[in-house]
């Protein structure tokens, strides 16, 4: 598709008036290279995960060490654990919430409630970060809590928070029972709330909203049967600026021959529940679709390929309109989202310059496209396991295989739910040029449960059994073949890692399902360092402060700090 | 929305299969399924709102599987469960093998989410029987089993598979014969993976597997002590023992025909 002139005059309408915040963040500043801070959920609007610092390298890596620990706890009492003899004065915790009293959170899926598996941000010297229902703010320089916001919960799946959002001198983080809160940075106090979706239709909300300009995107969940959407709000105000259905909704919608009819597509899922990346010269932000519902059970869809679901969208921020789309997942069967971070390339494609998405996706699949024009360059299969499809058609979208779907008899398939991998963040190396990637060679047996398709909503109707894992990996792909360049298989296989970090001090780190941090080789894939934490739950970041680079990591609700010796 | 405070929490709302559904294919209440007395509606609704916030991920919105967890309304559990009781046993403990968390819950809101979990009326349609799983054709698994299969290297019909098809329902069992141990119903014994570390002085130790890294290896020996071993890349030495490497190849090799024809082999030595 053909993009406006005049991309550069647009961009220049960002940079928001200086006196904006000396101390928080001028939106502007997100689009420039990953160095010092991490002021978005990527780090940068590329998704790379690359950061340009380099004090440490590989070859100091081997003083990596602990230089602080932060222990959060969640709920309306908790801010930082503080002991009988300790005589600092616990930061303030700040309650908020619809609900007169909060439901009680009884686990947090084996972790705790204060359990941080996204982004944790860093601006001027601030850690910003959240879990469900619950937000901190943290020094940077020694892990010391500032200030704590709990969110009085009315329910609503409590599965993870992807982090907040950062615009100016404000925070924002959604909740699982859908409001979008608006913090002061320094002192958390909120600002302002807003309902962004349906609570009664059983959405729930747990991605990082990100600032674009003065755009504030907006993605939520749902496990049910209702239609996917993102949303962009006034980061000011909270008014909806826009909303984009990932599925037709009304007649004439694009997308709507793809299923059996309007009430089947109108209810067909396609959630946005993971951040995207962001092109500063098009405006474009692109991310994934999740899977269409009924997720396992598909007569009521139709035959299609069920438009927009498993897909990965371009949406102009200014407009809200679709500039082109890609489906990674025709007609999923086994809820396999397609929400896994892409990640944005300039390189050599075909021996031209290129301006590219990559993207590896829940169902084994890796995709190289044009990011201007959504135009297919190249797919391969990244898990060897993969067997649901039976190749790849002329679009360079994977045909399914309707024998593997969930069978009466029963099918032996290849990734189990869990996917060949999820939403933690994949990482791109310009100096490798290799994309980096979590894996996992799941199987289960995939059984059809109900009889009646018509009685199967959202994830019902099949009976999946794993069986386990035949490994779990990080890859590295050539994005210019689709190759794996190198492949370091994890002894034990459990889950799969929890994201990954490039910097250009020539180090990948990662994790392994034992609960190693780990630093890689990212050339060959080589152990460099580690330590044993045991959990680790979201991915590396790595940030720049007082002339020391720091490398985070969360465990549960403790949050780790190294730097070098 | 102007009144904020005044006005309870709104709640999710699954569907339920009543009055919304009712002509979508129903056949009608069978006697399989418990006849239960209506609870009190604030316990159903506060069920609700526990089941949303813990339960609701892994089992679906609306009771009937989620990601990766069963439908719990036709769970022998639920449908066996009166008031929480036996509910309260698997969200307290967890089911570690299964991958189920425990969750710290009190009795009182295990009973209100029982309560919602028995408010849905269960219709006849029922789930597929366990006899429709059997399309396989015995003989041909028959041959399968003592032919390129393998199995015959290991095991009998007559040894230790004696009476296997009387043991487990045909989903577990075709499940079981892909990887022992998985699915429904008592966990058979199974032999430990075992390990062998040699050292640089040549020294070997073995014992059960603890577990394997990259950077260290730990076993217990036969004197059931705990030994750990740092490895650095092929140093020391590690050879593992998976009793069960013979099922797992098969994953990426076996077709699904083969298995349904294991299956209604293995289902029919009673």
């Amino acid at each position: 598709m053909r993009i406006a002139k005049g991309i550069a005059l647009a961009a220049c309408l960002w940079f928001l008036p200086a006196a904006l915040s000396a101390q928080g963040i001028d939106p502007a500043s997100l689009t420039r290279p990953l160095t010092d801070s991490w002021p978005t959920y990527s780090g940068d609007y590329s998704s790379r995960r690359y950061s340009t610092l380099d004090q440490i390298n590989q070859s100091n890596i081997r003083n990596l060490a602990l230089a602080w620990t932060a222990r959060l706890t969640a709920g309306p009492g908790g801010a930082g654990v503080y002991s009988i003899s300790n005589t600092a004065v616990p930061p303030p915790t700040i309650v908020g919430g619809e609900a007169a009293e909060a439901i009680q959170v009884g686990g947090n899926f084996g972790n705790g409630p204060g359990t941080v598996v996204g982004a944790i941000l860093e601006v001027n010297g601030i850690l910003y970060m959240a879990a469900p229902d619950n937000a901190w703010a943290v020094d940077a320089e020694d892990g010391t809590v500032f200030w704590h916001y709990f969110w009085k919960t009315r329910g609503g799946t409590h599965v993870g928070n992807r982090g907040v959002g950062i615009y100016g001198d404000w925070i924002y983080f959604e909740t699982p029972d859908d409001y979008l809160v608006c913090l002061d940075r320094k002192s958390g106090k909120e600002r302002w709330h807003k309902e962004i979706a349906d609570f009664g239709e059983q959405y729930f909300s747990t991605t990082a909203p990100l600032v674009i300009g003065n755009h504030l995107i907006v993605g939520t969940g749902d496990d049910l049967d209702a239609p996917g959407f993102l949303q962009s709000y006034d980061p000011e105000t909270g008014e909806l600026q826009w909303k984009l259905y990932t599925v037709p909704t009304k007649p004439g919608d694009p997308g709507l021959d793809t299923w059996a009819n309007l009430d089947a597509a109108s209810h067909g899922g396609g959630q946005a529940w993971t951040v995207g990346a962001y092109d500063p010269e098009t405006h474009l932000y692109i991310f994934g679709t999740g899977n269409p519902t009924p997720a396992n059970v598909t007569p009521t869809r139709g035959e299609g390929d069920n438009l927009f679901t498993c897909s990965l969208l371009a949406v102009n921020v200014d407009t809200g309109k679709m500039a082109w789309y890609f489906q990674t997942s025709p007609h999923d069967t086994h809820d396999w989202d397609s929400t896994q971070t892409p990640v944005l390339v300039d390189g050599a494609f075909g021996g031209k310059p290129r301006k590219l998405v990559l993207q590896g996706t829940r169902n084994g699949y890796f995709f190289v496209l044009d990011r201007v024009t959504g135009e297919h360059l190249l797919t391969s299969k990244f898990s060897e396991s993969a067997n649901w499809a039976k190749g790849v058609d002329q679009r360079g979208e994977p045909v399914r295989n309707p024998e593997k779907d969930f069978t009466v008899p029963g099918s032996l398939v290849s990734p189990s739910n869990l996917g060949a991998t999820n939403w933690p963040p994949p990482s791109f190396d310009p100096e490798t040029g290799l994309f980096y990637i979590c894996t996992n060679e799941s199987f289960s047996m995939y059984f059809l449960m109900d009889p009646d398709p018509r009685e199967v909503t959202g994830l019902g109707g099949g009976q999946e059994i794993g069986l386990g894992s035949l490994g779990t990996s990080i890859e590295a792909i050539d994005y210019k073949t689709g190759k794996i360049v190198w492949k370091h298989m994890f002894s034990a296989a459990t889950s799969t890692g929890i994201g990954l970090l490039a910097t250009a001090g020539k180090l990948l780190f990662g994790s392994d399902p034992m609960g190693n941090f780990i630093a890689f080789d990212p050339a060959k894939g080589t152990p460099l360092w580690h330590t044993r934490i045991g959990q680790l739950t979201n991915a590396p970041e790595t940030y720049m402060l007082g002339g020391k680079q720091y490398v985070l990591v969360s465990g549960g609700d403790i949050i780790y700090a190294f730097a070098l010796n | 929305m102007i009144a904020q405070a005044a006005v309870s929490a709104p709640q999710q709302t699954p569907p339920s299969t009543t009055a919304a559904n009712a002509g979508r294919g129903g056949r009608g209440p069978t006697s399989a399924y418990p006849v239960r007395q209506p609870a009190d509606p604030a316990i159903v609704d506060r069920g609700k709102q526990l089941f949303g916030v813990n339960c609701s991920f892994c089992h679906g919105p609306d009771a009937r599987g989620g990601e990766g967890g069963p439908n719990l309304l036709r769970s022998q559990v639920a449908l066996d469960d009166e008031d929480g009781e036996a509910i309260a046993v698997v969200v307290q403990n967890g089911r570690p093998d299964r991958g189920m968390p425990k969750f710290e819950m009190s009795g009182a809101d295990v009973q209100a989410i029982a309560a919602f979990i028995h408010s849905f009326p269960l219709r006849g349609s029922g789930v597929v029987p366990q006899s429709d799983v059997l399309v396989g054709d015995a003989k041909a698994g028959e041959a399968y089993f003592n032919g390129p299969g393998k199995c015959a290297a290991c095991h009998s019909v007559t040894g230790d598979l004696a009476r296997i098809g009387s043991k487990y329902d045909a989903r577990t069992l075709e499940t079981r014969i892909l990887m022992p141990g998985r699915g429904r119903g008592p966990a058979p014994q199974l032999s430990p993976t075992t390990v062998k570390v040699t050292l640089a002085s040549g020294e070997t130790i073995e014992g059960t597997l603890n577990r394997i890294d990259d950077f260290a290896v730990s076993l217990t020996d036969a004197q059931g002590n705990r030994r750990t071993f740092p490895r650095d890349g092929d140093s020391p030495k590690v050879q593992v023992n998976d009793p069960l490497q013979a099922h797992k190849a098969m994953w990426r090799a076996i077709g699904d025909d083969d298995i349904h024809n294991l299956t209604a082999y293995l289902a029919a030595v009673k």
